[in-house]
């Protein structure tokens, strides 16, 4: 009953962003932006062009690499702050104030430095990427109950059974929640660096489709993109949700 | 904790790791070791910046950029805390919602800022308005967050006070959600500036983005490097005083800012 | 007539069935109840936890309807509001962390349009009578728990309610400091001349403070028992080293332990 339910909400929401969509479409124009139903038809014949499969790859392997990198580098940082005291206190602020600082400015340092080819969109997916999963993995270790680690002691547990045992299953909820999150990041990263510093991938393919006037391919572009965001965030929120309520 | 000229050990070490790290890249960029080309020692941004705003010639620009930022993030703040606290009281809604708001951020806003120019024109007035879009959903789940954890006791006490819906609001949840709101307007500060300076980038007859652009393109690395230096100086800032505000707050209310 | 004899609030046939929740089934928590609170008597209610002593004090309070039965305060039915001249204290904190002590305490009056120099006397003497007076320009942060729960018993003080309302206000609180915070509730009541309901799930507690003090069964609660407690007026928690004292808590406690044992799931066990 109450799956029916939601996935009635999920309809209707539906319902209503098209509505609103026709209704701006009729306000606005379609040089502005074109209508659901052109929109749509565009997309149902430009997923299968050969330029939309190619940037699709090239976005996806950057994206890959990028989050590979994030990933690594992210969760050593979220560890290393974490687990020591001094450069914990030290470090944070210093991570809290690059987290928050507009990265898009430095594009062109990326374009000067790696030029237009795939490192440059890698680099600046993952500068986007590290820094939610270092502070978030940092805290994830910083909360851990230290009663749980006098219990581990009272169990005469060695240092590598605590760390897989107790501070592995402890921190995991938290440190996948930095996961998703950077995740988001590392795309959208990806996805700027694409549109300001290379000439492949999905992000081009917009900026192009905005220099050049087309508002089909660019609407189409950011359909599929948040398409995919949703879904690989929808698992990564899945996850969480199991790993929260576990017990 | 030890201190010395107020300010604590950790304070001395932190500031240690930043020059040092500004240090050695200024000394990389003179010993060559990165070509000058590419980035230019943090010693020349610096003169360049202090030259760009003696000369005035940017005041119009920084005008125009940080003021549409402070419009926009005005607006996403108040907007987002009626849409919040509407949506807040609409489970159903939510329900139906989350997913979206759990996924805004990962496609840049700011593509549909053609969308923006072609209706209103190469004013202000659609940088604001994709400011806006970016900055108010982080203000949405900031206060959807904060009215989540108002203690039930808090209503209860409403009640005893014969509190109406609109006083209970203003007088109790308004407060109680503060922290949380506050993580909001940070977030909403960091996306409104992207989203402005972004679209910069992409299109505008003026602006702080628009010359960083301009720049690069006339290779004239100096003036790039000074206006990026100057838009990271600002947006650092401004981070900073909410921080420290927040931290202040936080204290007087016993628990780590968020 | 003697103004001790008469009612004060009254709770007659009052019944809480909680409604089935998705898959879970619907939840008796209280009741039927008949209660009279006299006027300016001390009560307590005692009983295993989920006996639905808070449920009888919100029902009483205004904060919850009762499925059955009904709830009188000074003559005037209570219906799903709470009634001018009640106070509650809750069991957990409320005190509002972004106020001072001084702005908490006056909250309530700020709110019910008393002037300003009525306001300062009121929160001034009720801080001074809670031992807050160094405090007031203290955020509650800065507090211990107990010292908390006092700055939302002054809270509730200058409002000066007739009828006052305590959840277990001092269950989160170590044993020698509730022993403390009994006698300053003792010497509030005796000052104030309110009657007062305390809900606990303490027996030294309910039998050193009370006139009268209810014993409730496991849920559905129900009285079992009502204890006169014969102590004075003047009173405080010397009385606890007493021999009629030893009587009290052994009476509640015979009367208890088996409803402890069925609340902990022991419903089958014999009880010796």
């Amino acid at each position: 009953m109450t799956a029916t339910r939601r996935i009635a909400d999920l309809l209707i929401l539906a319902a209503a962003f098209l509505a609103f969509w026709y209704g701006l479409n009729a306000v606005v124009g379609s040089t502005a932006l074109p209508g659901p139903g052109p929109t749509l038809s565009y997309l149902a014949n430009f997923v299968g062009t050969t330029r939309f499969l190619e940037s699709l790859v090239s976005t996806l392997t950057s994206f890959a690499y990028a989050l590979l990198l994030a990933y690594a580098i992210g969760l050593s940082l979220g560890v290393w702050l974490g687990a020591h005291h001094l450069s914990g206190a030290v470090g944070e602020p210093i991570l809290v104030a690059i987290y928050s600082m507009p990265k898009i400015t430095l594009y062109p340092v990326v374009l000067l430095i790696f030029g237009l080819g795939i490192s440059g969109k890698v680099a600046f997916g993952a500068l986007h990427g590290i820094l939610p999963v270092a502070l978030l993995s940092m805290n994830a270790i910083r909360n851990v109950p230290p009663v749980y680690l006098k219990a581990a002691r009272t169990m005469n547990l060695s240092r590598w059974q605590v760390i897989a045992t107790v501070l592995f299953p402890a921190t995991l909820p938290e440190i996948v929640s930095g996961l998703r999150i950077g995740l988001t990041t590392t795309l959208l990263g990806v996805v700027l660096g694409e549109m300001f510093a290379s000439k492949r991938g999905l992000g081009f393919l917009m900026i192009n489709a905005i220099s050049t006037v087309q508002p089909e391919e660019m609407l189409t572009v950011a359909i599929v993109l948040f398409t995919f965001a949703a879904s690989a965030n929808g698992l990564l929120l899945w996850m969480e949700h199991r790993l929260h309520h576990r017990v | 904790m030890t201190s010395f000229l107020g300010m604590t050990k950790v304070g001395w070490i932190r500031l240690a790791v930043i020059v040092g790290a500004i240090g050695l890249l200024e000394v990389c960029c003179r010993l060559e070791f990165i070509n000058p080309r590419v980035v230019i020692p943090p010693s020349m941004m610096a003169l360049a910046l202090f030259n760009i705003l003696r000369s005035g010639t940017m005041n119009a620009d920084m005008l125009r950029t940080f003021g549409s930022v402070a419009v926009a993030v005005s607006i996403a703040v108040v907007l987002g805390f009626v849409l919040g606290v509407a949506i807040h009281a609409a489970p159903r809604l939510r329900r139906t919602l989350d997913p979206f708001f759990a996924t805004y951020y990962a496609v840049p806003i700011f593509i549909f800022y053609p969308v923006m120019v072609a209706i209103f024109g190469l004013s202000v007035v659609p940088v604001i308005m994709i400011g806006v879009a970016a900055g108010s959903v982080a203000m949405i789940i900031a206060t959807l967050n904060g009215l989540d954890r108002i203690p039930r006791v808090l209503t209860k006490v409403a009640r005893v006070h014969r509190m109406n819906a609109f006083d209970t609001a203003l007088r109790l949840k308004l407060p109680a959600a503060a922290p949380y709101l506050f993580t909001g307007v940070k977030l909403a500060v960091t996306y409104g500036f992207i989203a402005v300076i972004a679209s910069e980038f992409i299109l505008a007859p003026a602006g702080v983005g628009h010359e960083i652009a301009f720049a690069y393109n006339d290779f004239n690395n100096r003036r790039m490097y000074g206006l990026m230096l100057l838009l990271l100086l600002v947006a650092t800032c401004v981070n900073m005083i909410l921080h420290t505000w927040d931290q202040r707050l936080a204290r007087r209310r016993g628990r780590v800012a968020l | 007539m003697n103004l001790s004899d008469q009612v004060h609030a009254r709770l007659a046939g009052v019944t809480r069935i909680f409604p089935a929740m998705g898959s879970q089934q619907p939840v008796h928590a209280l009741g039927p109840v008949d209660l009279d609170l006299r006027h300016g008597e001390f009560f307590a209610v005692v009983g295993p936890s989920g006996c639905g002593k808070s449920t009888l004090l919100e029902v009483l309070a205004g904060l919850q309807l009762p499925t059955a039965g009904a709830v009188e305060f000074e003559g005037r039915p209570v219906h799903g509001e709470v009634p001018e001249g009640v106070g509650v204290v809750f069991q957990e904190d409320a005190s509002f962390p972004w106020l001072t002590v001084w702005d908490n305490t006056a909250f309530g009056l700020h709110r019910n349009g008393t002037d300003e120099s009525e306001i300062k006397k009121r929160v001034d003497d009720a801080l001074a009578f809670m031992g807050l007076r160094d405090f007031a320009r203290a955020y509650p942060a800065q507090l211990s728990g107990g010292m908390r729960q006092r700055v939302c018993i002054a809270r509730t003080l200058v409002l000066q309610p007739r009828l006052i309302l305590l959840d277990e206000p001092f269950g989160a609180l170590d044993a020698q400091t509730r022993l403390l915070m009994g006698d300053e509730v003792l010497r509030l009541w005796r000052s104030t001349g309110s009657t007062v309901l305390l809900i606990t799930h303490a027996l030294d507690e309910a039998a050193m403070l009370s006139d009268r003090i209810g014993a409730m069964s496991a849920r559905p609660g129900r009285f079992m028992d009502i204890v006169e407690t014969g102590w004075p007026r003047e009173r405080d928690s010397k009385i606890v080293s007493e021999a009629r004292f030893g009587e009290i808590t052994g009476r509640l406690w015979d009367n208890l332990r088996g409803e402890s044992l069925k609340s902990l799931g022991h419903a089958g066990m014999s009880v010796p």
